[in-house]
C-alpha cells in the first residue's frame, strides 16, 4: 500500500496560487523529500497532507485514508513536525514528551525503543525547559514527540532549517534509523545538498513539481555536462562568460562557476582561450556531473521557457 | 481519559511557570478589592459639618461639644438661617448640617422629647450615609448617658434628610458589583489568551494533528482555572468581609458555589473569545473592553436598572453579571437561601453551557 | 594582501555577560572590498560579535575599529557608515516599494534630490518599474531579498552586514543575489556575511569560523578545504567541531 498518494492537488489563497496541481506517491518505508525554496508551496502541501488544510481541488490519501473525509483516523496514525518549532517552551524536555505521549493515550515507556536513539542525546537534559535547548536539541525533542505514538507516516516540514551543520548531519542519520523501523518519512527542505540523503525527491518550485525521481536519476535526466571553471575572480568570470557567444548558462557555485555550453561538443580550449584573452589567471576547467542544484536551475529554466 | 489528564497537567505547568498569569490570577483580585476598600471606606475622620443651633442652650451646647469631641467631626461652621444650609452644601464646605430646633432644652424638660434634624449631602452617597449614621450614634450615646438617667426619661428624635440622592444606595451595594467585575474580568482574561497563545506559538498545529477532540482541548483549558479560581473567590469573599466589613448574612457554601458557577461561565466566555481570534492582543482587548463597561454600567452595579430606558434594560437583562449581582445581594445582604436565587442561577448555568457549546462549535478542527 | 586598506580591525576583543564569556580574545582584520564570511554554530558568539561591530554593544575589553571609528566612543559614526540587512529584513509591508526606498534613504540623511535619484536608479537596476507603486507585500519573495540588499547599501556604506542573506531563496535568485554582493564588493563596499550555512560560506573570499566564543579557523575557503582535506566547507566545519569535541573530552 502507498503511504501517501496525491493527485492534482491545488490550493489558492485569494489570488495567490500556492499549489498548482501536485501529484506524487510515497511508498512504504521510503524517505521522500520535497526540495524547494521558501514560497514554493511546501508548507501548504504538508498542511493538506496532515489534514490541517482543505485542498481546493484534487485528492490525497495517507495510508489509503482520504485527507478530507477520514481526517480523524489519519490524525491517529501520523506524526507531524511543523516548520516552526512547536513544543511548549515553558515545559521541560520530559514534560513535553510525556504530554505528547498522553495525547495519544500512550506512555513514554511503551514506545521508548523507537525514540531511544534520538532521545538518549537529550535525556541528560530532561529537566531543562524546552525553550533553553539549542536548535539541534530542540529538533531532536520535536522528533521524539512526533514519534512517541509510533506513527505509520512521519511528516516533517523543514526540520533542518535554522540548525547547524553538525546537528543537521545527526538529524539525517536519525531518519535513516527510523526508516529501518518501517516508518515512511515525508520531509521538506530548502537545501539542495540534502537531496542526496533522500530515497526519492520531488523538486518543488512555484507550486508545481519540476521533477520527481531518485537523486541520481535526477542528475542524469538533464543529459548535460557541467563545466566547473575557476579563476582568480568569480565575479569577473561571471561577467565575461555570460557575454560569451557559446554560453547556454553560467552560475556562480562558491569559488567556481558552473558553465553549460549551448553546444555539448564545445571545445574546452576555446573557452579557455577566451578567458585568457580577458586576462584571467589561474584558469582551471573541469567537466563534472551536474549536481541536484544544477538540475533544479535547469528545470526552472526549462519550465519558464515552456510557459512562454 | 489519559489524554485529558495529560492536557490538564500541562495547563497547570503553564500557569505555574508564567509569572504574569499568576499575578493576574492572585494579585489582581486582592489589589482591586483593596483599592475599592480604600475608596469605599466605612470610617470617617474629621468630617466637616455645620451646626444651626436655633436654641443655643446647655443641652445643644453639650451635644455640639460631644460631636466635636468624638473625633469624627469637625464643626467648621455655625449658621443661623435656612438659606445658608443650601449655600454651604452648594459650595461643598460641609458634608452635613445638624439643626437643633428652637427651645430645645425647654422642650425636653417640658415634653420629654426634642428634635434634631440631620441634613446630609447625599450626592456622595457613601459618605452621607456614614456621616449620618455616625451623627445618630453620637446623639444616641448622649441620650443614653445623659437623658435616660433622669426620671421620667427624655429622648431626642433625630430626623434625617438626604439631599440630592434621596434613594440612597448604601455602601454595601458596591461589594457585589465589585466582586462580579473582578471575577468575570480575570477569568475571561485568563482563558481568552489560552487558546490564542497556542495558535501564536504554533503548538496548536501539533494539537490539531492529534486525536484530541475540540471538547477535550476546551474543557482541559478551563479545568485548571476553575480549581484556582475557587481560591480566588475565597480571597475576594474574605477581603470583602474584613476590608469592607461586610458580613455575609446567608450561607457561605451557597455563595461560594454561586461564585464558582459564575467563574466557570466567565472562563467559558474567555474560551469563546479565544476561539474567534488569532492574536493574544486582540483577545485581551476584546475581553477587557467588551466586558468591563457592561459589567460596571449595565448590571445594576452602580446605576439602578429600573431607571434606564427600556432598550438598555434589555441589554442589562442579557448581561450575565446582572444575574450574579442579584444572587450576591440576596445571599450576602438579605441572607436568603437558594430558593430565592434559583432562577438567576439557572440563567448563569444556561450561559455557561451556551458558551462552552459555541466554543466547541467555533473551534476549528483545521487551520483556516 | 597585508597592504590593503583595513575597514575592520579587531584586537583581543573580549565580551563577558556576567560569568559567561561570549567572545574570547577575538583578533581579525577585514579588508576593503572583501566578502568576509563569519561562521559558527548557534550560540558560538557570532551575534554578540556582530552587535559589537555595529556599535550596538560595548566590548568588555580589546580594541575594535570599524570604518575607521572606535566602537567605544564613536558608535554613532559607525552606525552612519554601515548598512545592515537581517534574515527577515524589515521592509514595511504596508508601504510601497518607492516609499520604502525613500524612507530608508531618508534615515541615512540623504537629501531630497539624492533620494529621488537613488530611487530611480534602484528601481531601474532591479527592473522593478512595474512594481514601484505597489505594496511590499505584493512583491514576489525573490525580489524582496534583492530590494532589501539594495536598500541596505542605498547610502553607500563602507561596510554592509548581512545575516543569512540567501537562506530559503530559490537557487537562481540566490545566485543573482550573490552577483549583487560581488558587484557591491567590486565597488569597494566590504560585505560581512554571517551565517551558519556552510553553503553560503563557499561564496566568501575569506571565512572565519567561531566555536565557543573563539575563532577556530580563518582563511580562504580553498585553503581551509585544503588543510582539512575536505571537499566542502560543510566537511571543514564538521571536522573542526569534531576536533573541538575531542579536545574538550581530553
Amino acid at each position: 500500500m502507498l503511504s501517501v498518494s496525491a493527485h492534482e492537488l491545488k490550493k489558492n489563497y485569494g489570488a495567490v496560487k500556492a499549489l498548482k496541481g501536485i501529484s506524487f506517491d510515497v511508498s512504504e518505508g521510503e524517505i521522500f523529500g520535497f526540495i524547494g525554496p521558501d514560497g514554493a508551496g511546501k508548507s501548504s502541501l504538508f498542511r493538506i497532507l496532515t489534514t490541517l488544510l482543505l485542498p481546493d481541488a484534487g485528492q490525497a490519501s495517507v495510508c489509503g485514508l482520504d485527507v478530507v473525509k477520514d481526517y480523524k483516523k489519519i490524525r491517529k496514525i501520523i506524526g507531524y513536525m511543523p516548520g516552526k518549532f512547536s513544543l511548549y517552551q515553558d515545559l521541560s524536555v520530559e514534560e513535553n514528551l510525556s504530554f505528547f505521549a498522553s495525547v495519544f493515550e500512550t506512555t513514554i515507556e511503551s514506545n521508548y525503543h523507537l525514540i531511544k536513539e534520538i532521545y538518549s542525546h537529550i535525556e541528560p537534559f530532561k529537566k531543562r525547559r524546552a525553550g533553553q535547548l539549542s536548535g539541534g536539541m530542540k529538533q531532536k525533542l520535536a522528533l521524539s514527540c512526533a514519534l512517541i505514538h509510533k506513527p505509520n507516516v512521519l511528516f516533517m516540514d523543514e526540520p533542518t532549517t535554522g540548525i547547524d551543520a553538525v546537528s543537521r548531519k545527526e538529524f539525517w542519520s536519525m531518519l535513516k534509523g527510523l526508516k529501518k523501523e518501517g516508518i515512511s518519512i515525508v520531509v521538506s527542505t530548502p537545501y539542495m545538498d540534502e537531496a542526496s540523503l533522500c530515497d526519492r525527491v520531488a523538486l518543488l518550485q512555484d507550486g508545481i513539481i519540476l521533477k520527481t525521481d531518485t537523486p541520481n536519476a535526477i542528475t542524469d535526466t538533464i543529459g548535460k555536462k557541467v563545466w566547473a571553471i575557476s579563476s582568480e575572480s568569480v565575479y569577473k568570470l561571471m561577467c565575461d562568460l555570460s557575454g560569451y557567444g557559446g554560453c547556454y548558462s553560467v552560475y556562480p557555485f562558491g569559488q567556481m562557476v558552473h558553465y553549460m555550453p549551448a553546444d555539448q561538443s564545445e571545445e574546452l580550449t576555446l573557452v579557455e582561450n577566451f578567458l585568457k584573452e580577458r586576462n584571467h589567471r589561474n584558469i582551471s576547467i573541469e567537466i563534472i556531473e551536474p549536481t541536484v542544484e544544477d538540475c533544479f536551475m535547469e528545470l526552472m529554466r526549462i519550465n519558464k521557457e515552456d510557459k512562454r | 481519559m489519559r489524554s485529558f489528564k495529560g492536557f490538564v497537567i500541562k495547563e497547570f505547568y503553564h500557569i505555574f511557570r508564567d509569572k504574569r498569569t499568576l499575578l493576574i490570577l492572585f494579585a489582581m483580585p486582592v489589589l482591586q478589592m483593596l483599592l475599592f476598600g480604600y475608596v469605599i471606606t466605612n470610617e470617617i475622620k474629621n468630617a466637616r459639618i455645620a451646626v444651626w443651633d436655633r436654641s443655643k442652650d446647655v443641652i445643644t451646647q453639650k451635644i455640639t461639644d460631644k460631636l466635636r469631641g468624638s473625633g469624627y467631626f469637625n464643626v467648621v461652621l455655625e449658621i443661623d438661617n435656612e438659606e445658608e444650609i443650601e449655600q454651604v452644601f452648594k459650595k461643598g464646605e460641609v458634608k452635613e448640617v445638624v439643626v437643633f430646633e428652637s427651645n430645645f432644652a425647654e422642650k425636653i424638660g417640658r415634653e420629654g422629647v426634642a428634635k434634631i434634624n440631620i441634613i446630609a449631602d447625599a450626592s456622595d452617597a457613601n459618605t452621607a450615609n456614614l456621616v449620618v449614621s455616625y451623627t445618630s450614634a453620637v446623639i444616641n450615646d448622649f441620650t443614653v448617658k445623659e437623658l435616660r438617667a433622669v426620671d421620667p426619661p427624655m429622648k431626642i428624635n433625630t430626623e434625617t434628610r438626604l439631599l440630592y440622592n434621596p434613594e440612597m444606595k448604601g455602601v454595601f451595594m458596591f461589594v457585589p458589583g465589585t466582586m462580579a467585575m473582578i471575577l468575570i474580568l480575570i477569568s475571561a482574561l485568563l482563558t481568552s489568551v489560552a487558546i490564542v497563545r497556542e495558535k501564536e506559538t504554533g503548538t496548536m498545529e501539533v494539537l490539531l494533528v492529534s486525536p484530541l477532540k475540540p471538547s477535550q482541548i476546551i474543557i482541559g483549558k478551563v479545568t485548571p482555572y476553575v480549581a484556582l479560581s475557587v481560591i480566588n473567590a475565597l480571597s475576594v469573599i474574605l477581603l470583602s468581609r474584613f476590608v469592607f466589613g461586610l458580613p455575609v448574612q446567608g450561607s457561605y457554601t451557597l455563595l461560594i458555589t454561586e461564585c464558582v458557577l459564575f467563574i466557570i461561565m466567565s472562563l467559558s466566555l474567555g474560551i469563546l473569545i479565544s476561539t474567534t481570534t488569532n492574536s493574544q492582543q486582540v483577545a485581551m482587548m476584546l475581553s477587557m473592553v467588551a466586558l468591563l463597561l457592561p459589567t460596571i454600567m449595565l448590571s445594576g452595579f452602580i446605576f439602578p436598572i429600573e431607571n434606564m430606558p427600556f432598550w438598555l434594560q434589555v441589554v442589562c437583562r442579557i448581561n450575565p453579571s446582572t444575574y450574579f449581582i442579584i444572587i450576591e445581594k440576596n445571599i450576602m445582604l438579605k441572607g436568603t437561601g437558594f430558593l430565592s436565587v434559583w432562577k438567576e442561577t439557572l440563567v448563569i448555568l444556561g450561559y455557561t453551557l451556551l458558551f462552552i457549546g459555541l466554543s466547541v462549535k467555533k473551534f476549528n478542527v483545521r487551520l483556516s | 594582501m597585508e597592504n590593503r586598506e583595513k575597514v575592520i580591525i579587531v584586537r583581543d576583543l573580549v565580551k563577558d555577560f556576567g560569568g559567561f564569556r561570549a567572545n574570547d580574545h577575538l583578533t581579525f582584520d577585514v579588508y576593503k572590498g572583501e566578502v568576509f564570511g563569519f561562521l559558527g554554530a548557534n550560540g558560538a558568539g557570532k551575534t554578540t560579535a556582530i552587535k559589537i561591530l555595529c556599535g550596538l554593544l560595548k566590548p568588555t575589553s580589546g580594541q575594535v575599529r570599524v570604518a575607521g571609528f572606535d566602537v567605544y566612543k564613536q558608535s554613532n559614526l559607525i552606525k552612519k557608515n554601515i548598512g545592515y540587512m537581517s534574515q527577515k529584513f524589515s521592509l514595511y509591508e504596508d508601504l510601497t516599494v518607492s516609499e520604502n526606498i525613500s524612507f530608508y534613504a531618508g534615515i541615512y540623511g540623504l537629501g531630497f534630490r539624492e533620494i529621488k535619484k537613488k530611487r530611480m536608479e534602484l528601481i531601474q537596476k532591479l527592473g522593478l518599474e512595474s512594481y514601484a507603486g505597489k505594496l511590499i507585500k505584493e512583491l514576489p519573495l525573490g525580489w524582496l531579498q534583492k530590494l532589501a540588499f539594495s536598500i541596505a547599501i542605498v547610502h553607500n556604506p563602507d561596510i554592509v552586514f548581512l545575516d543569512e542573506p540567501t537562506s530559503g531563496v530559490d537557487p537562481i535568485t540566490r545566485r543573482q543575489f550573490w552577483m549583487m554582493i560581488y558587484e557591491a564588493a567590486a565597488n569597494g563596499i566590504t560585505v560581512f556575511v554571517t551565517t551558519h550555512y556552510m553553503d553560503e560560506a563557499e561564496y566568501c573570499d575569506r571565512v572565519s569560523i567561531m566555536a565557543d566564543g573563539l575563532i577556530v579557523a580563518l582563511d580562504t575557503p580553498a585553503n581551509l578545504k585544503l588543510s582539512f582535506r575536505a571537499k566542502s566547507m560543510n566537511e571543514v566545519f564538521l571536522e573542526l567541531v569534531r576536533n573541538k569535541n575531542n579536545s574538550n573530552q581530553q
